[in-house]
């Protein structure tokens, strides 16, 4: 007998709702369920990232939540940070950087990223413009086998810096 | 890797937590941040028969500073320690946000609560080691209603704690204050568990550095990751000693010479060893330089 | 102005980037089932019976079948030299099991939580058996036999060279040094692991299998093979794969059970590796060990190398290029840049109960210019002189191109000596030594290395067939045709994986044409739509496959020049391509649009004579000796001595790879490469115990490396272009992984020296507690072989 709840989720702002088994990963809810498969499984571990989604707004490993938590929150995926077929500014940094190659960790590093900027944004964490080593730590969060990291590095730091100064009065 | 059945409840309260938890007896475990039980759910390491889900507990995420100490409620996230800027908080206590630094990435950060972390009992575990450093209790809530625990009699060994599996850790009590503390660890790799990590303290007697020809009255250095427990250094001989860096080298020669710690492919006994004498020393060194 | 060199934004890029990426776990079909495979817990054990009915019996499960269900499928790969024992790899075990993780049976559900639920229900009856976990246990008297045809455990034992002079050079030799050198088991890791769905096409009579591949005709044969079906019953599509560094250009004994299933059971069927299954049961590489010496005279300069090379290459040798990839490779590759008068080589590759081995990035290059740079560094000291001025000494020089080595390979045109000169130039104006004394001075250790190699690429069958495999890869064909659009349709057998072949391969095609890249779609990974090709690894595809697109678009080039010529009432010869539009040179007014020939090619054909209709197509096949790029690698390292830690400061990559066809792409291959060698010289290592138990089996304990451990890396180009490449280009995809582990090792040395004369490390992974032993040990640190 399988433990089956009704749940109501946002993703990208579109209410869900849809009946999950209790076990079910909010990955797998995610990409199978509500076809949101731009969020990929990397590790089902916790440890390569390749899984983040911002839930209320917070990175979180979408394979270390069940499906069921998300009930009644608010999840971003990747799908969602482009307006409309327009790129974002961090999407269109990460490809003037080169910070791509093989593109499966790619929407775990734009939630993760997102997540850390919208921090910045709100004034939390230590303030003023981020260094290299701060956005390496940051981005050491989550695993990439192709770009050695360089291009990410920088598509990060050159976006927030970039919405830094757009908030200058 | 997909974890096993098991089935859910979401309590909203703490009564009721520990009412769910006593009706579904001890194959249910207590379900926060997660990130350390799931995985290992993932890995089907961990079979719960069933979750309950207190993440929406109202009112158990808060640090709260006062006479009696610091209070961290149960459900507070690393991240929200780690950001903390109450200077209440931080005259005293601020040796906790800047441990918060060593717990895993931001997004296990972002996530993984405080109260989980002393549940977990891992024994390199940043909470479990400050928690021993700086003497907490741990509250517990059960069906016969809250009663503090030393943490001292808390963690029993690798991830087991004397907390009755119908009990839920509701906060954490740091009674004392520690100006000159710190908190140091290595690992191969950022964010990974520490091979060895040290937590120190030093009483100075004053506040901000040590002024030249001072002592410390006392030295309290515990150590993870050489043990199944966090390992508290007997280090009596350094009571009287000069605050100063032979003091510190000392400790950390002292602190090797009492440990057995493991091996594994993160690294053998003697290399532990001189682990835990470099990064004592340096925590010490630290820890005596706050202000 | 040319498209070729030109910085192109990336086309995948935006897909990606949008959550658009289409990879085999995202696909969805009606009705999959999704496969769960039994796996063995022990390292060595017979098989009794299996009893899947418990697992049947669970809601939700399909089907469950063992290897005789399947009627015992295997896949072989042979080299057809008679010092190679063949050893079938199963599908799913037969009668035995050869390492932890072996799979043994599949169960197929209707979810992936169900199919795992089912495969604890499946009972097996194991006999476990003696183990043999390490190359010192493989080789030792008595030894347990993987396979009872390979005594002793070797598969392959080659001495494939032995100069008799070199006894003669040894014992009138002023210095022999000798050094004993051992690299980790590594994982490739692509952040994708493998991934298979397969599913029965009732109308074409064919079974469809996505596969997250680098080789799909390859699979192909595979499936064909151990099902003993036409090829033609069989398409492959690689969609878009998450990264392959070698551990997919070999068949996965999964995918291939697979599309069997998928036969037998006419539904779709899926299987997604999990991380575990892929840290412990699907391919590793380079664990490797040499034993060399080396003559020098008392300028430096080499007088004679002899090694002996020992593979542990797990249990089974991966199809279809065999277990002899890293022995054959290493013993015919190892003097590498160096002129080496006398040489003597004998690689064996030794089997052991550990997951098989492929060829991972690099192969056995990493190890053998880890060799090669270990023993210039110790001649360096034995003589007193300095570790450059010996290897500036040894290496092929600047007019001894093309040169032909002791081992019967000729060295193309390369700038082994500018890049090292540039390098030690840029080091020194950058300031590393002062950056090194002053970390010295605040009580760290620090060091500056140096590697210097080549790196053979875009191996055709010429040279692939001198390893005698059955299946010998190397050429591929490329198909270009112009559409009534006048946009451009390429397709190609090789199979980019995250590279950006859809952007390099449209460049090189868009100046042939005229046309602007944009333009030009690549059609890859597809048995059904390409020539049979032989995919992406060995840094092949853009001079190979990039030259048979090239040559084909010549062939639709002069097409369009014989109608334009027609049309413009010109001479064939005088019509030039550019911009879009056939002219003739020198007349500006006598112009006429390639969209407009298209359409009167495809629509009007009526108007053309016999030769020029029916459309705008041509094929063409390339299959190049291959060509040497080369690189000069410089690193700055410190080492935290109370800890042990080893941090990059700095890292410089001077890179010759010929023409380059797009530098953003180049520059992040080297750095990707780069990090993948600093990675295997200090963190990841695949561990087993004496009982074969893995000790690496999840990403905490096998230490990729995050961006905290990384430096930002400075890359130089030079070009020297290839007379064997169509376009000029020498292949790339493997110079960083192979450069790097020499490098650091270099300057890992140049630190201890500096702190503990005597103190050295051979063996790569360094780890901490290796920097701690060689400080502190009693003795300074001997010579030990990773393990």
């Amino acid at each position: 007998m399988k433990d089956t709840h009704l749940i109501r989720v946002r993703v990208n702002g579109r209410e869900h709702e849809l009946a999950v088994e209790s076990r079910r990963t909010l990955a797998d809810m995610l990409r199978h369920d509500l076809g949101y498969t731009g969020t990929h499984l990397g590790c089902e571990h916790g440890i390569c990232g390749a899984c983040t989604v911002l839930v209320d707004g917070a990175p979180a490993r979408a394979c270390l939540m069940f499906g069921v938590q998300a009930d009644g929150q608010d999840v971003a995926t990747v799908e969602g940070l482009a307006d409309g077929e327009d790129l974002s500014d961090l999407q269109q940094a990460f490809s003037d950087r080169h910070g791509l190659q093989c593109g499966f960790c790619t929407p775990g590093f734009l939630m993760l990223a997102e997540g850390y900027l919208a921090e910045l944004q709100a004034g939390r964490g230590d303030g003023g413009e981020p260094s290299e080593q701060q956005i390496r730590e940051v981005v050491a969060a989550n695993l990439c086998r192709c770009t050695g990291y360089q291009g990410i590095v920088e598509a990060v730091l050159e976006t927030a810096r970039r919405r830094q100064a757009m908030e200058m009065p | 890797m997909k974890p096993a059945p098991f089935s859910y409840y979401r309590t909203r309260s703490v009564p009721e937590t520990v009412a769910r938890l006593a009706e579904l007896g001890d194959g249910a475990k207590i379900l926060a941040g997660g990130q350390s039980l799931v995985p290992m759910m993932n890995f089907r390491l961990a079979r719960p028969d069933a979750l309950v889900d207190v993440t929406r507990i109202p009112g158990l995420e808060y640090l709260r500073a006062g006479p009696d100490g610091l209070r961290i409620g149960a459900l507070t996230r690393h991240r929200t320690v780690e950001l903390c800027r109450d200077p209440v908080v931080l005259d005293g206590f601020g040796l906790l946000p800047r441990a918060a630094r060593w717990i895993g990435h931001y997004p296990i950060r972002a996530r993984g609560t405080f109260g989980g972390s002393i549940a977990h009992a891992d024994p390199a575990a940043e909470w479990c080691l400050l928690a021993v450093l700086l003497e907490a209790n741990v509250v517990l809530a059960g069906p016969a209603g809250a009663r503090t625990v030393p943490v001292s009699d808390f963690f029993e060994g690798f991830y087991t704690t004397t907390a009755e599996p119908d009990e839920m850790i509701t906060e954490l009590h740091f009674p004392r204050a520690a100006r000159h503390a710190a908190l140091t660890e290595f690992a191969q790799r950022q964010g990974d568990f520490a091979v060895v990590a040290a937590a120190v303290s030093v009483d100075l007697g004053v506040a901000g550095p040590p002024r030249p020809g001072a002592a410390c009255r006392s030295v309290r250095v515990v150590l993870g990751g050489v043990g199944p427990l966090p390992f508290v250094v007997d280090t009596g001989a350094l009571g009287g000693q000069p605050a100063a860096a032979a003091t510190w080298r000392a400790a950390g020669e002292l602190a090797a010479a009492q440990i057995d710690p493991p091996a594994d492919g993160h690294g053998g006994p003697a290399y532990r060893r001189r682990l835990a004498a470099t990064l004592v020393e340096r925590a010490l060194t630290e820890a005596a330089a706050a202000p | 102005m040319t498209w070729v060199g030109a910085p192109v934004p990336r086309t995948q890029d935006r897909r990606m980037l949008l959550g658009r990426g289409k990879f085999t776990g995202d696909l969805a079909r009606t009705g999959t089932l999704h496969a769960a495979f039994v796996r063995s817990p022990f390292a060595a054990a017979a098989l009794g019976s299996i009893d899947t009915s418990a697992a049947l019996a669970l809601p939700g499960v399909a089907a469950a079948f063992t290897a005789a269900d399947l009627g015992d499928p295997a896949l072989l790969a042979v080299l057809e030299r008679p010092e190679f024992v063949p050893t079938p790899l199963p599908l799913l075990a037969i009668g035995q099991v050869r390492h932890v993780g072996e799979p043994v049976a599949v169960v197929l559900a209707e979810d992936p939580y169900t199919a795992e639920d089912a495969i604890e229900l499946v009972g097996v009856d194991w006999s476990p058996q003696p183990v043999v976990a390490s190359l010192a246990a493989a080789v030792a008297p008595d030894a347990a036999r993987v396979h009872q045809q390979a005594p002793g455990n070797c598969l392959v034992d080659l001495t494939m060279f032995d100069d008799e002079r070199l006894d003669g050079v040894f014992a009138a030799a002023p210095a022999v040094v000798t050094a004993t050198v051992g690299s980790g088991r590594l994982a490739a890791l692509p952040m994708e692991g493998r991934a298979c769905l397969a599913e029965w096409d009732e109308r074409d009579q064919q079974v469809v299998m996505h596969v997250s591949t680098q080789v799909p005709h390859q699979v192909r044969s595979a499936v064909a093979q151990a099902f003993g079906v036409p090829e033609h019953r069989v398409r492959v599509i690689a969609p878009d794969v998450g990264g392959g560094f070698g551990l997919k250009c070999v068949a996965g004994r999964e995918e291939v059970a697979l599309a069997g299933i998928a036969m037998r059971l006419r539904r779709p069927v899926r299987w997604v590796e999990d991380r575990q299954e892929n840290l412990t049961a699907s391919f590793h590489g380079h664990e490797q060990r040499y034993q060399v010496r080396a003559a020098f005279g008392p300028d430096g300069r080499i007088l004679g190398l002899a090694a002996e090379v020992d593979c542990d290459v797990g249990a089974y040798s991966a199809f279809p290029f065999t277990c002899a990839v890293e022995p054959l490779m290493a013993v015919t590759e190892l003097p590498g840049i160096y002129k080496v008068p006398a040489y003597r080589a004998r690689g064996r590759a030794i089997a052991t109960h550990k997951a098989p081995t492929a060829p991972y990035r690099g192969v056995s290059r990493p190890q053998l210019v880890l060799v090669m740079e270990r023993v210039m560094e110790k001649a360096a000291r034995e003589l007193g002189l300095d570790p450059l001025a010996v290897r500036r000494r040894n290496m092929i020089s600047p007019g001894e191109f093309p040169y032909t080595s002791c081992n019967g390979i000729t060295y193309d045109e390369g700038s082994y000596a500018e890049s090292l000169d540039l390098a030690e130039k840029r080091v020194t104006e950058s300031g590393w030594p002062g950056e090194r004394d002053r970390l010295r001075a605040g009580g760290q250790l620090a060091g500056i290395g140096y590697s210097c190699f080549s790196e053979r690429t875009a191996y055709g069958t010429p040279t692939m067939s001198q390893r005698r495999m059955r299946m010998t890869p190397g050429y591929d064909t490329a198909s270009v045709r112009m559409d009534p659009s006048g946009e451009v349709i390429v397709t190609t057998g090789t199979c980019g994986h995250g590279q950006g072949h859809e952007t390099t391969f449209a460049q090189i095609v868009a100046d042939r044409l005229g046309v602007h890249p944009g333009q030009v779609r690549l059609r890859q990974g597809d048995t059904d739509l390409a020539s049979y090709g032989w995919g992406t690894w060995g840094s092949r595809s853009i001079v190979i496959g990039g030259g048979a697109a090239r040559r084909a678009a010549d062939g639709v080039a002069a097409q369009l020049r014989q109608v334009a010529a027609r049309l413009l009432e010109a001479n064939a010869a005088d019509i030039e391509l550019a911009g879009g539009a056939a002219r003739v040179r020198g007349d500006a007014s006598a112009s006429v649009p390639l969209g407009e020939l298209a359409r009167i090619v495809h629509f009007q054909a009526h108007r053309l004579p016999e030769g020029l209709r029916y459309g705008l197509e041509a094929r063409e096949t390339f299959d190049p000796p291959g060509t040497f790029s080369n690189a000069c690698h410089a690193v700055l390292v410190a080492i935290d001595p109370g800890t042990g830690e080893i941090r990059l400061r700095r890292y410089l990559v001077v890179e010759d790879c010929g023409v380059v066809i797009n530098p953003v792409i180049v520059d992040g291959q080297v750095r990707g490469g780069v990090t993948q060698g600093v990675a295997a010289a200090l963190l990841e290592q695949v561990r087993y115990d004496p009982d074969g138990q893995p000790g690496s089996a999840t990403l905490m304990d096998y230490l990729a490396p995050t961006a905290a451990e990384i430096c930002p890396i400075e890359v130089v180009h030079l070009e020297t272009p290839s007379a064997f490449s169509e376009t000029g280009a020498k292949g790339m995809g493997e110079g960083g992984t192979i450069g790097a582990p020499a490098a650091v090792l270099s300057a890992v040395n140049d630190a201890l020296r500096d702190a503990r004369p005597g103190a050295e490390i051979d063996h790569i992974p360094v780890c901490p507690w290796d920097i701690h032993a060689a400080l502190f040990a009693p003795e300074p640190l001997a010579e030990r072989s990773a393990g």
